[in-house]
């Protein structure tokens, strides 16, 4: 049956998902000894942008104006399937696990594609090393995924998370440790965070994720950048659920605690951003075999009960 | 049954009767006409076989030693035939436009091909006793020989057309020697009446996996691929990577059908050599330049999936876990029936660019989707199902292999655990590298600005051409829906052809059957929320302005379409990163000035298993016939007196 919590879950990331930028850019300023932009600044420049014309460029065809459309909506899919901090959700089914990550395929697929449309060979590279990485992190997601299915019997996004409790923990904490930390280099590297990605320099040579957006332009872009903000909110939530011990909690109790562990994820995420140099691209790779290996310890570490 | 085989011997007449049309035009749309009316009894009987569950089947006596002529459809017969009927049907439409360039020649010869080839594998499935199988895949065999080989005046298409030869007639031989042994057990070799595999059954099993596999071409059996698929005609390479491996596939399964039991190894066999076709295929794919050529690869990686599913299957069955044989040979089953629709696609697809640019160099071609947008239409459809993007074909195989692996992992102990994570780590792999390959192949060929003046002028394919491709797109986006509504059928096959499943099956195949309605539940909701967002966007776009501009160049005056990233720019990182399995070389010369005039590089990667394994072998055995040339001396009485010679050697030793 539907009721109040399978509504308010998706309702949360829709609205929430941009702040997690805004924090994390505030986290950022902090470090640096600025104040920093509003954290409510995602908003405002989603606002601005969805105000605004939009420039094609005439090598571009119809796959460049359906890719925004396209990107947001597989992505605004995902968030009706991870639960935040509840058992259920509209979307979700037994295997839906298997569904985000192709979901979040699409959204690559169409992205990869969209920036070639330009021609632009600083896109190409994007879209390149998109392609290679995601390639390296999807192992490491599938076998983190079926580390934690393992621990729990489960394999739904609901029934992994609702079964971790405290005496999880102490039982387990081998396998939920190395999932987490597995899942967070996963997390670092889709998002095109750093030490994978620079989001902040725009045009260099060594961008991924913000390059291949570089001929979108007003809602376009808007439909992009809001995309990325879910897909972050997704990740952390991935991430939360296998931390939190949601499962021994009341309903009204967990899903403020997973909100709030999401927005420590995105503070997390600035620290590591402030603390850390971006890796030269021949060592991204090494870092993602780093993340397959731990989600490998993981499993057999759940293999064990 | 008489109905299927009046259908069979239509299209095998129409083929005949073709030979003697002058009219290369009318000529192959007389075949195709055969090919599309003898099927439909076969596709109205399959699909009641389907649906009913009841085989049918005809057993006529022949005077042929062990033989008969045997056929029956069963399901599983029934489900390949289906993908014959669809691919044959689409690929002679496509070739009625694809040959309309050579109407100078005379089109009867492979219009005559065509239909038996199409006729050969209608009987390969159907065929339930040894002769007659090898018959049929013999037919089937040489009559995709001579298609290969139809542009002979090219050096290359005449030595992919040998290299294919020796190949399919290795992988004969095995089959041979597997009826042979089959046939010494039970004295019969009609599949109903075939028991008895004795202690040898494991030495059966390989002989069968060989020599299907060389046809199915699994790694590093797959030698031919590569060489014979850019040879043949575009709807030839349809038919064949679509429909015509699949009967490797379809063997497997047959033999494990009739044996009477499974090894736990043959299940660990399959799965890894799953996992190197798989790897191995997808990574050579990435790094080809050759369009055709990549998609034989890709063929490959497909081939790899379908048996990681088979081989997930066994050990189900050798273990005595449900889940795994129901969600391993579904999964092989259906991503068997969908690679056969979006493999035909795609390659159709290359066939209309090479044939409107006249080159299938990826580096040479690009922007093709502004003079070709039918075609680049198609293309992406297929592009994405090969991928397993979600509201595509192509996501439920995979998405049923990875929900068997996951199930299993929970349900099973740690014996059953290690196949299945390794199955999920090799399929998630294998997954984010196919989306990099295709994303690659319509990103630089059909996106972008053209890299040369004949992709800039090419033209769309012809209206046929895109008709017969619209079928196999128009089914990948059917199946994406649909596919709730099939797999009860696909599982009640499953259960038929694993006769040795164990305990209570039911809660498997009631979860089996059940499993899809959310996948497409999912779908849709994502067409109505990309219809919304679309809406949403053109009405905020209304009023405002639409502005068209170069792409952003960084002030740069005169970028040229060269500036573009290229194919093989696109893959580098992933090729070089994998450079030690790849023997990926290239050469390139060292810059420096500080304004250079001009730069080169030059890239390749050779076929590893062609060439340090097949190429050294083939090597020495040509140095070791070249010794016993002695006994050739070209005059026909000395050959009459060896094989008098060898007769009366074989009856001594008889004798003895």
């Amino acid at each position: 049956m539907i009721n109040f919590a399978m509504i308010l879950q998706p309702v949360l990331g829709i609205v929430l998902a941009p702040m997690l930028l805004g924090v994390i850019n505030r986290v950022k300023a902090n470090f640096a000894g600025r104040r920093g932009q509003p954290v409510l600044q995602p908003y405002y420049d989603l606002r601005r942008l969805l105000h605004k014309g939009v420039v094609y460029s005439s090598t571009t065809s119809w796959i460049f104006k359906a890719m925004p459309v396209i990107c947001l909506s597989a992505v605004l899919l995902t968030v009706f399937i991870v639960p935040i901090g509840c058992d259920k959700t509209l979307l979700g089914f037994n295997g839906d696990l298997i569904l985000v990550a192709y979901l979040l395929g699409l959204m690559r697929f169409f992205l990869v594609i969209g920036a070639l449309d330009t021609g632009s060979s600083f896109e190409g590279m994007g879209a390149s090393r998109e392609v290679q990485f995601s390639a390296l992190a999807e192992p490491a997601l599938f076998i983190a995924l079926a580390a934690m299915a393992r621990q729990t019997s489960s394999i739904s996004f609901s029934g992994i998370f609702s079964a971790i409790t405290p005496a999880v923990w102490t039982s387990n904490c081998a396998t939920l440790l190395l999932a987490a930390a597995a899942m967070i280099i996963v997390l670092l590297a889709e998002n095109a965070r750093i030490p994978v990605d620079d989001p902040n320099t725009h045009l260099e040579l060594t961008m991924i994720h913000e390059v291949m957006a570089l001929d979108n332009s007003g809602p376009d872009l808007a439909f992009i950048m809001y995309g990325a903000a879910l897909k972050l909110w997704i990740f952390a939530a991935i991430l939360v659920g296998i931390i939190v011990p949601c499962g021994a909690m009341s309903l009204w109790l967990s899903m403020p605690i997973a909100v709030a562990a999401i927005f420590v994820v995105a503070i997390l995420t600035g620290i590591v951003e402030s603390c850390m140099a971006r890796l030269r691209l021949i060592y991204v790779p090494h870092l993602l075999f780093a993340a397959i290996a731990l989600a490998i310890l993981s499993l057999v570490f759940a293999l064990r009960n | 049954m008489s109905a299927v085989l009046a259908g069979i011997i239509f299209v095998i007449l129409t083929g005949l009767i073709s030979l003697f049309i002058r009219d290369g035009k009318n000529c192959t749309r007389f075949g195709a006409a055969g090919i599309i009316a003898g099927f439909i009894p076969v596709v109205i009987v399959a699909v009641n076989v389907l649906c009913s569950g009841a085989a049918i089947s005809l057993r006529i006596p022949w005077q042929v030693p062990y033989g008969s002529f045997y056929v029956e459809i069963d399901s599983l017969s029934a489900l390949f035939l289906m993908a014959i009927a669809v691919s044959c049907s689409a690929a002679a439409i496509y070739g009625c436009g694809y040959m309309i360039s050579y109407k100078d020649r005379r089109l009867g010869v492979p219009t005559f091909f065509f239909n038996m080839l199409a006729a050969g594998m209608a009987m390969v499935v159907m065929a339930r006793n040894g002769v007659l199988f090898l018959v049929a895949w013999e037919i089937m065999s040489l009559a995709s020989y001579f298609l290969v080989t139809f542009d002979d005046e090219h050096e290359s298409v005449r030595q992919a057309g040998w290299i294919y030869i020796v190949a399919t007639h290795i992988g004969t031989a095995f089959l041979m020697a597997f009826f042979v042994m089959v046939g010494k057990y039970n004295g019969t070799l009609d599949f109903d009446r075939i028991g008895v595999f004795g202690r040898e059954a494991s030495v059966l099993f390989m002989l069968a996996l060989v020599g299907f596999g060389t046809k199915a071409g699994i790694m590093p059996l797959h030698v031919w691929l590569p060489e014979a698929h850019p040879a043949a005609p575009s709807h030839i390479s349809a038919v064949m990577s679509g429909v015509m491996i699949k009967m490797g596939i379809y063997g497997i399964i047959r033999t494990i059908s009739i044996m009477p039991g499974v090894e736990l190894w043959w299940g660990w066999l399959l799965i890894w050599l799953g996992i190197i076709s798989g790897i191995l295929g997808i990574l050579f794919a990435l790094a080809q330049h050759d369009i055709k050529r990549m998609l034989a690869y890709s063929s490959v990686e497909n081939i790899g999936i379908i048996l990681i599913g088979l081989g997930l299957g066994i050990i189900g069955i050798a273990s005595g876990s449900n889940v795994l044989v129901i969600f391993g040979f579904a999964g092989a089953l259906l991503h068997t029936i969908n690679h056969s629709l979006f493999k035909s696609l795609l390659f159709m697809g290359a066939g209309a660019v090479a044939h409107s640019t006249g080159t299938r160099k990826m580096d040479l071609l690009g922007g093709l989707i502004k003079g070709m947008p039918k075609t680049a239409m198609v293309f992406v459809i297929g592009a994405a199902a090969i991928c397993g993007i979600p509201p595509l074909n192509g996501f439920f195989g995979e998405f049923l292999l990875y929900y068997g692996s996951f199930a299993a992992i929970l349900s099973d102990g740690v014996r059953m655990a290690v196949p299945t994570i390794t199955a999920i780590a090799a399929l998630a792999l294998i997954g984010g590298l196919a989306l990099a390959a295709f994303t690659k192949v319509f990103g630089i060929v059909f996106l972008g600005q053209a890299r040369t003046a004949e992709a800039a002028n090419a033209k769309e394919a012809h209206w046929e051409m895109i008709a017969a491709m619209w079928i196999p797109a128009g089914l990948c986006l059917a199946v994406g829906i649909a596919a709730p509504l099939l797999l009860p059928t696909i599982v009640r096959i499953v259960l038929q052809i694993t006769p040795a499943v164990s305990g209570d099956i039911s809660t498997a195949v009631s979860s089996a059957n059940t499993i899809f309605w959310p996948v497409v539940i999912s779908s849709l909701s994502f067409v109505v929320l990309a219809v919304t967002i679309a809406i949403f966007r053109r009405r905020l776009l209304r009023d405002r302005t639409v502005a068209q501009s170069v792409t952003w160049d960084c002030g740069y005056a005169a970028p040229t379409s060269r500036i573009q990233y290229t194919a093989s720019s696109f893959s580098q990182p992933i090729v070089s990163m994998f450079r030690d399995i790849l023997a990926w070389r290239f050469k390139t010369k060292r810059i420096t000035e500080l304004f250079p005039l001009q730069a080169q590089f030059e890239s390749h990667t050779p076929d590893i298993s062609s060439e340090y394994i097949y190429r050294p072998v083939f090597k020495w055995i040509d140095k070791f016939m070249g010794k016993m040339r002695w006994v050739q001396y070209g005059i026909v009485q000395v050959y009459v007196l060896y094989i008098a010679i060898t007769l009366l050697i074989l009856l001594m030793w008889k004798l003895k």
